[in-house]
């Protein structure tokens, strides 16, 4: 219990310090922040997915690749088989429409930036033309 | 140069260790010492020990021994085209004897004179010789077909009754259907998945309409065995993912990992585990009303629906079963169950758990006591577990001829010997 008040109080501090900076850091620092209450669950914390299940975040073109279809991912959710290295994944992930345009322009970052993995920002602008156009 | 010194001084020593090693696994082929030096990277109760008696097959799923000493394993996808393969055991080694039918699965039985395969839509079966050997491996007799298969829970693991029948899972599409019951109606793919049904074991191309829906509100089973002393059905629930991903006002980042049991079920025709509007606490052991339909981690569940025979840690995924019947292991493990807990991915942030074999002591055909963890160490070190990168995961299990007890792993595809030395 000590170790989650901590956690929380942790996350509490480093929303309160990160929130007004800009640049590529502090979009990643936010970014690990939803990353870590949205998406670790099923993509785990290396972002090396599960077998089977849960695709992995490392170096596929689906997290490297055109920033336009990886924002729909977050919005739309994804419910197809995905085929990585030869790896069929077959869970369904659900929508996140309702993160705000600058969390999942963070969170992208910050998968973008991670695991090995080194691709541009993703900025809250690219991801308001793309929910303005989103069709499923 | 010192390590060079250091070397020619440790070389005698290096000798003589080597010539022991050397003599040591000579006499163990000699002697037919059914163990490994570290029981094949497993821990065990005291006076078991494990070989492993084959490696690298493919995604070994479930499997079955002969009197004979043939193992069938099934593998998940096919590896040169074969999706079950036919190993003969000699000593503590197998070696591949043969290979056959086109399609991967989990499901593997043998009854009456027929070995029973599935893959995710089908059943077949194939007629044995006095030997157990399949006669004819190329044509097999189709009797089950068109069954539902949607991308998650599909495989259709198998048992068979003594009258007759076959019992095939056939799981959820589905987490906890809130992505076909919006709006709480009611979850409308019931009628087709998320349970047992019950088909005849002899008879060709039977559809949905031939069988009988045995139970419902069983999201997924994998491992499952028919229990001689009860005349009785009992399957393992893989239960649901995410409570605090979905409800973090609810459940707490902890409860979510514990929560909710992995669940045993003695089945009886007509029964309803529930799925997808309850769920077992363990903790506080007590079938709930699920967060979807009203539930809010105190409210209990509608008494109408069964409740679990025994309930294990969330998130362990049982996928297999096997009521020990065999006569090498001590008294106490005679009729209990073993079940293979494959291990989580849904406990994170929390370390990742499961990867175990766990024995459930039994008594006049129900669970007796509390569960004891048997056979730990398939995922390799602490790390390896706690991340979730399993080296080994447990997946089917086995009795032999002799009483040993037979585990598959999937992730590389070892077959694990089981036996007590006394």
């Amino acid at each position: 219990m000590a170790s989650m008040l901590l956690f929380f109080t942790c996350l509490h501090a480093q929303v309160k310090r990160t929130v007004h900076h800009t640049g590529p850091a502090a979009a990643i620092a936010r970014g690990k922040i939803v990353y870590t209450n949205i998406c670790l669950a099923c993509h785990m914390a290396d972002g090396g997915g599960v077998q089977n299940m849960n695709p992995p975040l490392i170096n596929t073109t689906y997290v490297l690749g055109d920033k336009t279809r990886l924002v729909k991912i977050v919005l739309n959710g994804f419910k197809e088989d995905v085929e990585i290295n030869g790896q069929t994944y077959s869970n369904n992930m659900t929508p996140h429409s309702d993160l705000k345009d600058q969390q999942i322009a963070d969170v992208l970052t910050y998968v973008r930036k991670s695991f090995g993995n080194k691709a541009s920002v993703v900025t809250a602008l690219e991801v308001k033309k793309v929910r303005a156009t989103n069709t499923k | 140069m010192k390590m060079k010194k250091l070397f020619i001084f440790l070389l005698p020593i290096l000798a003589v260790i080597g010539f022991i090693l050397f003599n040591a696994c000579k006499s163990a082929g000699n002697n037919n010492i059914t163990a490994d030096a570290d029981n094949a990277g497993l821990t065990l109760p005291a006076g078991f020990g494990a070989v492993a008696v084959a490696d690298n097959l493919g995604s070994a799923r479930h499997l079955v021994v002969t009197p004979q000493g043939d193992i069938y394993v099934h593998l998940a996808s096919p590896k040169d085209g074969k999706g079950i393969l036919v190993l003969h055991e000699d000593g503590d080694k197998t070696t591949l004897k043969s290979s056959f039918a086109n399609y991967g699965g989990t499901g593997i039985a043998i009854k009456n004179g027929y070995l029973y395969a599935s893959n995710n839509t089908d059943v077949y079966r194939y007629k044995l010789n006095d030997k157990n050997e399949v006669i004819n491996p190329d044509q097999p007799e189709r009797i089950i077909t068109g069954l539902l298969s949607k991308r998650m829970h599909q495989p259709k693991a198998i048992a068979l009754d003594n009258d007759g029948n076959i019992y095939v899972n056939i799981g959820a599409y589905s987490n906890i259907c809130s992505d076909f019951d919006p709006n709480k109606t009611g979850c409308p793919i019931l009628d087709s998945a998320a349970g047992i049904w019950q088909f005849k074991a002899d008879k060709p191309d039977q559809h949905y309409g031939d069988g009988i829906r045995y139970a419902g509100g069983l999201r997924n089973v994998v491992g499952l065995d028919w229990n001689q002393q009860d005349n009785q059905l009992f399957v393992m629930q893989h239960g649901r993912d995410a409570l605090h991903d979905l409800f973090p006002n609810l459940y707490s980042v902890h409860q979510s990992a514990e929560l909710p049991a992995e669940c045993m079920f003695a089945l009886k025709q007509g029964d309803n585990a529930g799925w997808p509007y309850v769920y077992y606490d363990w903790m506080q052991h007590k079938s709930m009303l699920g967060p979807e339909y009203g539930g809010d981690g105190i409210k209990p569940a509608d008494p109408k629906y069964i409740t679990p025979v025994a309930a294990y840690p969330g998130h362990y995924a049982p996928d297999g079963l096997l009521f020990y019947t065999g006569d090498q292991f001590p008294e106490k493990y005679k009729n209990g169950a073993f079940i293979a807990f494959h291990g989580s991915w849904n406990r994170a942030p929390e370390p990742q758990a499961g990867y175990c074999v766990v024995f459930q002591p039994f008594k006049d055909g129900k669970p007796d006591g509390k569960w004891e963890v048997f056979a730990d160490g398939f995922a390799g070190t602490p790390e390896q577990k706690a991340s979730g990168h399993a080296v080994h995961r447990p997946c089917g299990l086995a009795q032999g001829p002799d009483g040993s007890l037979y585990v598959t792993d999937d992730t590389k595809g070892r077959i694990y010997k089981i036996t007590y030395k006394k």
